[in-house]
């Protein structure tokens, strides 16, 4: 795991990360997400305690927290809602992800792409300022990771942060940081 | 509050949902007190005596069966980091989920108990007191089962471990609710066995969610 690493955020940025499989990417994203709490060093807030900084996080990994026997539209309401996010978000959001049509069908029936885009519908139905994301492209198809720069885009530009880890590029302009053992 | 609110909707949907939830409960319970007459032979006298304990613990193992899936189906699929990226404390989250354990569960078998009591030969009389004991005794099953669920997060076999965590937990109430229920069927004071699993249910409910909050903080880092 990585030993020396200074990383800043601020409002506007977007930071991809990346690094050899192994590098500490996916644990560096937990710990600032308060999972887990690392052996030395700092994550602070700009001041916000940590606690009530979770509140301005969303974080987006390979395991997406989707229940595969309930519906897209359950899912997508039910984190919505526990994220503080409102009900009407929840169509527009979808809506705005091409997800419409699939709203109804079991999350087992979506395939890995359109179970991203619902887990990525979330993020824009309950806005939060800090985006975590690991490897938030992989199942994406070349047009999806179009329209996810888009949105990124979009995000950064109300003052939202990004920081992803990643192996491909990420489709918009961001700051590269290398994490190495 | 209103998030707890949405919580406890969706984990009592899943809880009642698909592979799970109240009939299996109610059916493995039905099996266990169907079970126990072919045993122990079906003299009506000998069973009148035993079936309202033995009626009590068939009702502590069934809550068993649904423990498993507390905490193991969030944990896998990436659920409880989410939940815990909340400004919801993980040990209110840990008792709605308990709660719904025992909307789904519980409830459903509180109500099957006194059906399971008297068809194994106990007073009708008694059926008042069996359903109180397996409402409140059904509540310190779920949150101290969901301790026992927590602890075993991400091990192989998970539900076993559980099982073998939970069991000796599941003693308290069980020698409370069956000593109350002996009591009254003999005609004995029954009250402080009733007292001591309320109060044995209380400190479950208070002290179960620290415990299982901190097991599952301990399983995600």
């Amino acid at each position: 795991m990585f030993a020396r690493l200074i990383l800043k955020i601020s409002p506007g940025d977007a930071v991809a990360l990346v690094g050899r499989n192994g590098s500490g990417k996916t644990s560096l994203l937990r710990a600032i997400a308060g999972l887990i709490t690392p052996d030395e060093g700092t994550i602070s807030f700009g001041g916000i305690e940590p606690a009530e900084a979770r509140e301005a996080i969303h974080l987006l990994g390979h395991l997406d927290g989707l229940k595969s026997s309930r519906t897209a539209r359950d899912e997508l309401s039910f984190w919505t809602g526990f994220a503080g996010g409102s009900a009407a978000a929840v169509e527009a959001c979808a809506g705005q992800l091409d997800l419409g049509p699939l709203l109804d069908l079991e999350v087992r029936r979506l395939s890995a792409g359109q179970r991203r885009r619902l887990a990525l519908a979330r993020l824009l139905a309950a806005p939060r300022p800090l985006w975590l994301l690991d490897e938030p492209l992989s199942p994406l198809d070349a047009a999806w990771r179009g329209r996810f720069g888009e949105i990124m885009g979009e995000h950064l530009r109300g003052g939202g942060m990004i920081l992803a880890a990643v192996h491909d590029p990420l489709p918009l302009a961001a700051r590269t940081v290398e994490i190495a053992p | 509050m209103s998030r707890l609110g949405t919580l406890l909707a969706r984990e009592t949907a899943l809880a009642w949902g698909k592979g799970g939830g109240p009939m299996v409960a109610v059916g493995f319970y039905a099996g266990v007190a169907t079970l126990l007459p072919l045993a122990v032979g079906s003299e009506p006298e000998r069973l009148a005596a035993i079936a309202p304990g033995a009626a009590w613990v068939a009702l502590a193992l069934a809550a068993l069966l649904s423990l498993d899936r507390l905490f193991e189906r969030d944990y896998e699929d990436g659920a409880l980091d989410l939940l815990t990226l909340s400004p919801v404390p993980l040990e209110l989250i840990c008792a709605v989920k308990c709660l719904a354990q025992w909307l789904a569960a519980g409830l459903p078998l509180a109500l099957a108990a006194p059906v399971a009591a008297i068809a194994l030969g106990a007073s009708p009389a008694l059926s008042g007191l069996v359903v109180a004991c397996a409402l409140l005794g059904g509540l310190a099953f779920s949150f101290m089962g969901g301790i026992g669920a927590a602890l075993s997060l991400g091990a192989r076999r998970g539900g076993l471990l559980t099982a073998v965590i939970v069991l000796p937990l599941f003693v308290p109430p069980v020698i409370f609710g069956g000593g109350a229920l002996a009591g009254l069927a003999a005609g004995l004071p029954w009250s402080a066995g009733f007292v001591l699993l309320g109060a044995y249910t209380a400190a479950a409910v208070a002290l179960g969610p620290l415990a299982m909050a901190a097991a599952c903080r301990n399983a995600l880092s």
